[in-house]
């Protein structure tokens, strides 16, 4: 099993979460971040003031697929988070020890 | 806004002829002609008393929407007192104090009617009205009260998220009960600066440059918000609600209809309702071009374009034809309001290259365009005169900041007027009021 990390533009996540479950991804968890990579943040004027933007709002998707689905699932979340333009975000991959449903006690592949 | 009162001998001349005719007409004693302007005229004060009293609202929705969440219930109880306190002082002193009817103490520049405003007796005649060639007493104190209030409510957004509550409000007493009224007594009481010639309809320097007087010495001496101003930067604190902002301004804009045209101060004939109409068609266009003109320029300076700015914009446009609503034309009216609206730009980031916070933008759009406002008379107007009105601001100005030092000075030495460090940062509503505007947003 693979755990897989993205960090993604926030108005690409429907786009996203299409491409994985068309691909049979069974759960995906969403959280709302702030930080900064490549883009490092930008500058923005209020009432003449300029001022830093250090952390860029973005998306961080958490899903856990059978070894063998996680290059397909990367491939699936570079290709429709992709705009070409700076600040599209990260992808890691992680080995992941063990899996448990919590309403049924099944483990590791049953349990995804 | 009100001139010297006409003389009681007027009134019976135009009585006489009225009485000749009353056998078949209405009730004896009614005088449908003159009782009509009496009439109309105290409706326009009261419709109009309404609608600058609604810019109370308006004030307290655009100080709530542009401070952050953390004094926003402070804001609004500043808003809502000092409306109440004005409402009592102007009672009790500024009234009398503003409009002595020609009995000067001082010839021109201090009135000698002291004491609390007295209305009309209960169900009166003609015979028993205090001025039956203008309008009932009582329309007319609702409507000049409702003038003071907006001087007072001009201060509070500027001092935002720092003054404490009730030093804030013992200055907003002096300015309601003293300093307005007896500066405004110069000019629309009938005292030195009507007699040489100074012109200010509506009060751009009468009533907005002195609230931004008032708030530019408070600023000044209050110091701004901690964190504002960094190594020379300024560092920007967004307000917390921008839909509030907008609501209360264009509460304004509407209350300025009110503002303007019930400046008029009759309206019992064909010419008066004329000008009234062009006086609303002029002070909305002056609007439109101010907010115009900010939503342009924040766009070709700072790449986008700044709501703040726009609605800034707008009032600095309302603010700017209100010495001279009823002579320009309506493409003048938009030109002096965009003009109002350019200023407002520069000026916002410039009061914070010197470090002088200014929470709403208050300064730039009261103090800085009513001086604009009034300069712009002699664009339409030809009995003014540019040396005179110059000499009319200047007046007002130095009272209003010398005053205004006074109280703030005495404030700050005997009961302080800042809060304490920690409690800025905290946030006014849970330091002072110990009560949140929004507390389903904040961390329990």
């Amino acid at each position: 099993m693979k755990l897989i990390i993205a960090a993604i533009k926030p108005f690409k996540l429907d786009e996203v979460r299409e491409a994985l479950t068309s691909l049979g991804v069974s759960g995906l968890m969403v959280t709302e971040i702030k930080g900064f990579g490549a883009q490092a943040g930008h500058t923005e004027i209020y009432r003449g003031a300029e001022y830093e933007v250090n952390f860029v709002p973005k998306l961080k998707l958490e899903l856990v697929v059978p070894a063998d689905q996680a290059e397909a699932a990367v491939s699936a979340i570079s290709e429709t988070a992709r705009t070409g333009k700076i600040g599209d975000g990260k992808i890691f991959v992680l080995d992941v020890e063990q899996a448990v449903r919590v309403r049924t006690g099944e483990t590791n592949l049953e349990a995804l | 806004m009100k001139q010297l009162k006409l003389p009681l001998a007027a009134l019976a001349l135009t009585a006489l002829p009225g009485l000749a005719l009353a056998q078949d007409g209405p009730a004896p004693g009614v005088n449908p002609a003159t009782d009509t302007v009496f009439i109309l005229n105290s409706l326009l004060f009261l419709i109009g008393g309404c609608l600058v009293f609604w810019m109370a609202a308006g004030f307290a929705m655009l100080e709530a929407g542009l401070v952050r969440s953390k004094n926003v219930t402070m804001q609004l109880t500043k808003n809502m007192a000092l409306f109440s306190l004005a409402a009592v002082f102007y009672w009790l002193i500024g009234y009398n104090l503003m409009y002595p009817l020609g009995n000067w103490a001082v010839d021109g520049v201090l009135s000698g009617v002291f004491g609390p405003g007295v209305l009309e007796a209960v169900g009166i005649t003609a015979e028993g009205a205090d001025d039956y060639s203008y309008a009932s007493t009582g329309s007319d104190f609702f409507f000049q009260l409702m003038f003071c209030a907006a001087t007072a409510s001009i201060v509070s957004g500027t001092l935002a998220e720092r003054i404490k509550l009730w030093p804030f409000l013992i200055f907003t007493i002096v300015l309601t009960s003293v300093i307005y009224p007896f500066q405004a007594s110069w000019k629309w009481g009938g005292g030195f600066l009507e007699e040489m010639g100074f012109l200010d309809f509506a009060g751009s320097t009468v009533v907005h440059s002195v609230g931004g007087w008032a708030a530019l010495t408070g600023a000044l001496i209050l110091g701004p918000r901690i964190g504002k101003y960094k190594d020379g930067k300024t560092i920007p604190m967004p307000g917390s609600n921008l839909a509030l902002a907008t609501l209360g301004c264009f509460i304004l804009w509407m209350g300025w209809f009110g503002f303007n045209g019930g400046s008029q101060l009759a309206m019992g004939s064909i010419g008066d309702v004329a000008d009234i109409s062009r006086i609303f068609a002029n002070t909305n266009a002056a609007a439109a071009g101010g907010a115009v003109a900010a939503l342009v320029l924040t766009q070709l300076l700072f790449r986008k374009p700044d709501l703040t700015m726009i609605l800034n914009g707008a009032l600095a446009g309302l603010v700017a034809i209100t010495a001279e609503p009823l002579t320009p034309g309506l493409g003048l009216a938009t030109l002096i309001g965009a003009i109002g609206g350019v200023i407002v730009v520069f000026a916002v980031p410039f009061l914070d290259k010197l470090q002088i916070d200014d929470v709403v933008g208050a300064i730039p759009v009261h103090l800085i365009c009513g001086i604009w406002g009034t300069v712009a008379v002699v664009l339409s107007n030809p009995e003014a005169n540019l040396l005179t009105q110059l000499t009319g601001i200047a007046v007002v100005g130095v009272f209003t900041v010398a005053a205004s030092a006074v109280v703030w000075i005495i404030l700050r030495a005997t009961m302080g007027i800042r809060v304490e460090e920690e409690d800025e940062v905290n946030g006014l509503d849970m330091a002072e009021l110990g009560m949140e505007a929004y507390p389903e947003f904040s961390p329990s």
